[in-house]
């Protein structure tokens, strides 16, 4: 990738550091930590149980680690939820999904649009002019995002009733629509075809080099993790087995033999 | 379709004009008999009320909350008690504070949404409809000391005038409940009634879009219970006139749910429909049944079999449109607009044909 980035990569945004993590007596991550960079594209993979999606969810805050810290934005947060850091500026996607299945695709991407929205519900129900002014200005960016994803034909629909594939873009398009310096996506590809996963790559680099947006993404396919990403950590028994270029992880011997198994 | 008003779109504003002059100029024409205002009218309008307030829990939010009968009372006492105590608030002032105390009162008893959902949550809802009846009864004070167990309700007067006969007392139902539906509309479709149903539809993902779950909770439970407390005022005074705990014990709590369900769960309109099919479908049956077997059958049996075809009723409904009567209206409407645009599409093959 031997392009002028318009979004230089800067210092650390995002720092996990020694987070441990178990359920009852099951040990999701041992002892893990690493960093995201400012502006760039951070990979996160590993074999299946490696503890990557439980890694997001403590960065996010659905899970609460029973040690180490998360610091975002040079700030260590001590008790996080997923609203503190909405609020800070992360933004999610899920991995099984979890979109707002009666609501129309404008209207998930307009829920994105929370944390701009400063008025109180007897304001919405008066419809005070500065009420109609912000819905407007939600509205415009909203729309904006729906034609960058190139989804204007299918707004209207409730999101229950489209395809998968459809489905993880609006996800992503909700998570942009919150305008975070940083997106967490779980599987973003997960279960598209090849056209559809090409799609969601351009989208992805598209948003980071545009906006300057940190993406730190969750995948499986080798292929996509090692042309889109800057940085790559490789997670295997919730423990961190190796981080780097991707040139560096493709020959990392301890990665290899987590992926292709070991001769004992 | 853009909105032209507010949030209404043109077909709204058609609708709602359509609707007052039915209400406003048609139905006082026309309609003389005191029984369909005092029967029917006046509890239809305060019913579809507190069924917009369980919408706005139930419906938008997602939460199962089973208590609005208790609210409605929280209202009903606390307007007597305003009236009686600062008469200075006025009729207006006073059925908007009781809104605010029913609505104090839904907020206290929404706090365990955050904890319990589901069937346990109605469980848990199901507190405030006994406690708000047992705190009335306990306390002589809210009953002004009143022995007889059953108050007569103050005289409505608006500006020095007094609204007592049938009519003028449907005129305030009215106004009230056409006021607090457009408003009810307004937050339905606005960030507001987006944020109810983001929690509803995944809560996970609404708070991490930024959602405050307490938040969002506890403003749909104090809402819903403002809708009720000024329901159940209305009820008790336009069309009980008379207050007593009983009248809103759990019974009505249930038809309130029905009404919300059989209506269209996250429909405002729903509310009026359920509330309608719930109120006047009884009648209906009375009728028939008064009518058709006239004295052949006895009385009691009417009146259960009016209730086996009722329950029955309700189960054959709930299969085959879950989504309430709001969808099947919808529905309806899409067949008659398919049929039509169907029938012009043969118009235009036929003509098309001949000209062959």
């Amino acid at each position: 990738m031997e392009y002028e980035r318009k979004f230089k990569i800067g210092k650390p945004i995002l720092e996990v550091n020694n987070i441990s993590l178990s359920f009852g007596g099951v040990k999701a991550i041992t002892d893990t930590s690493f960093n995201v960079l400012e502006h760039e594209v951070r990979a996160i993979i590993g074999p299946n149980g490696a503890g990557k999606s439980s890694m997001l969810n403590c960065i996010n805050g659905i899970y609460k680690p029973q040690q180490g810290t998360v610091s975002f934005k040079g700030k260590q947060i001590p008790d996080i939820t997923p609203n503190i850091m909405a609020q800070m500026g992360l933004s999610r996607t899920f991995q099984n999904l979890a979109l707002f299945k009666r609501m129309s695709v404008l209207d998930n991407i307009l829920v994105g649009r929370k944390l701009h929205t400063k008025t109180n519900f007897l304001e919405v129900a008066l419809q005070l002019p500065k009420v109609k002014k912000e819905e407007k200005q939600n509205r415009d960016r909203s729309e904006e995002i729906i034609s960058f994803l190139e989804i204007e034909d299918i707004k209207d629909t409730p999101v229950g009733k489209l395809p998968y594939g459809l489905q993880k873009k609006v996800e992503l398009g909700r998570a942009l629509a919150t305008d975070s310096t940083i997106i967490l996506l779980d599987e973003p590809m997960a279960g598209m075809n090849v056209e559809e996963k090409r799609d969601m790559c351009r989208f992805i680099l598209k948003v980071n080099d545009e906006l300057g947006t940190t993406m730190v993404l969750i995948e499986h396919d080798m292929g996509v993790v090692m042309d889109i990403s800057d940085r790559v950590v490789v997670l295997d028994y919730g423990k961190v087995i190796g981080d780097g270029t991707p040139d560096e992880i493709m020959a990392n011997q301890k990665v290899i033999d987590a992926y292709l198994g070991v001769e004992h | 379709m853009k909105p032209v008003f507010m949030t209404y779109t043109k077909k709204d504003l058609i609708n709602l004009a359509v609707c007052m002059v039915l209400s406003v100029l048609v139905i006082p024409t026309f309609i003389t008999t005191e029984y369909w205002y005092t029967s029917i009218l006046i509890p239809w309008l305060c019913l579809a009320l507190a069924t917009i307030g369980q919408q706005v829990v139930m419906g938008y939010t997602g939460q199962l909350a089973l208590g609005a009968a208790g609210f409605m009372a929280a209202g009903a006492f606390a307007m007597f008690n305003l009236i009686l105590r600062v008469p200075d608030l006025g009729f207006v002032g006073s059925l908007i504070v009781s809104g605010l105390i029913a609505a104090a009162f839904g907020i206290l008893f929404g706090l365990p949404s955050l904890k319990v959902r589901g069937i346990y949550l109605m469980v848990a809802t199901l507190a405030s409809q006994f406690f708000i009846i047992w705190m009335i009864d306990k306390f002589g004070w809210f009953k002004n000391y009143d022995s007889s167990g059953i108050i007569t309700a103050q005289d409505i007067v608006i500006l020095g005038k007094p609204f007592t006969t049938p009519l003028a007392m449907y005129f305030v139902c009215l106004a009230v409940t056409t006021v607090l539906t457009l408003l009810a509309m307004n937050m339905a479709r606005g960030s507001t009634g987006r944020n109810w149903m983001a929690v509803r539809d995944m809560d996970i993902a609404a708070e991490s879009m930024g959602v405050s779950l307490l938040k969002t909770k506890v403003q749909a439970f104090a809402i819903s219970a403002f809708y009720c407390g000024v329901a159940g005022a209305l009820f008790a005074f336009c069309y009980l006139k008379s207050l007593e705990p009983v009248a809103f014990d759990i019974k009505l709590s249930f038809k309130i749910l029905f009404m919300c369900i059989l209506g269209g769960l996250g429909t405002i309109n729903g509310a009026f429909i359920g509330a309608a099919f719930i109120l006047l479908f009884p009648v209906l049956l009375n009728a028939v049944g008064n009518n058709v077997f006239h004295g052949a059958i006895d009385a009691t049996i009417i009146s259960s079999i009016e209730q086996v075809i009722f329950g029955g009723l309700m189960i054959i409904f709930m299969i085959y449109e879950p989504l309430g009567m709001a969808k099947l209206w919808e529905n309806i409407k899409q067949k008659m607009s398919l049929k039509f645009q169907s029938s012009n599409v043969k118009d235009l093959k036929s003509s098309l044909s001949k000209k062959s």
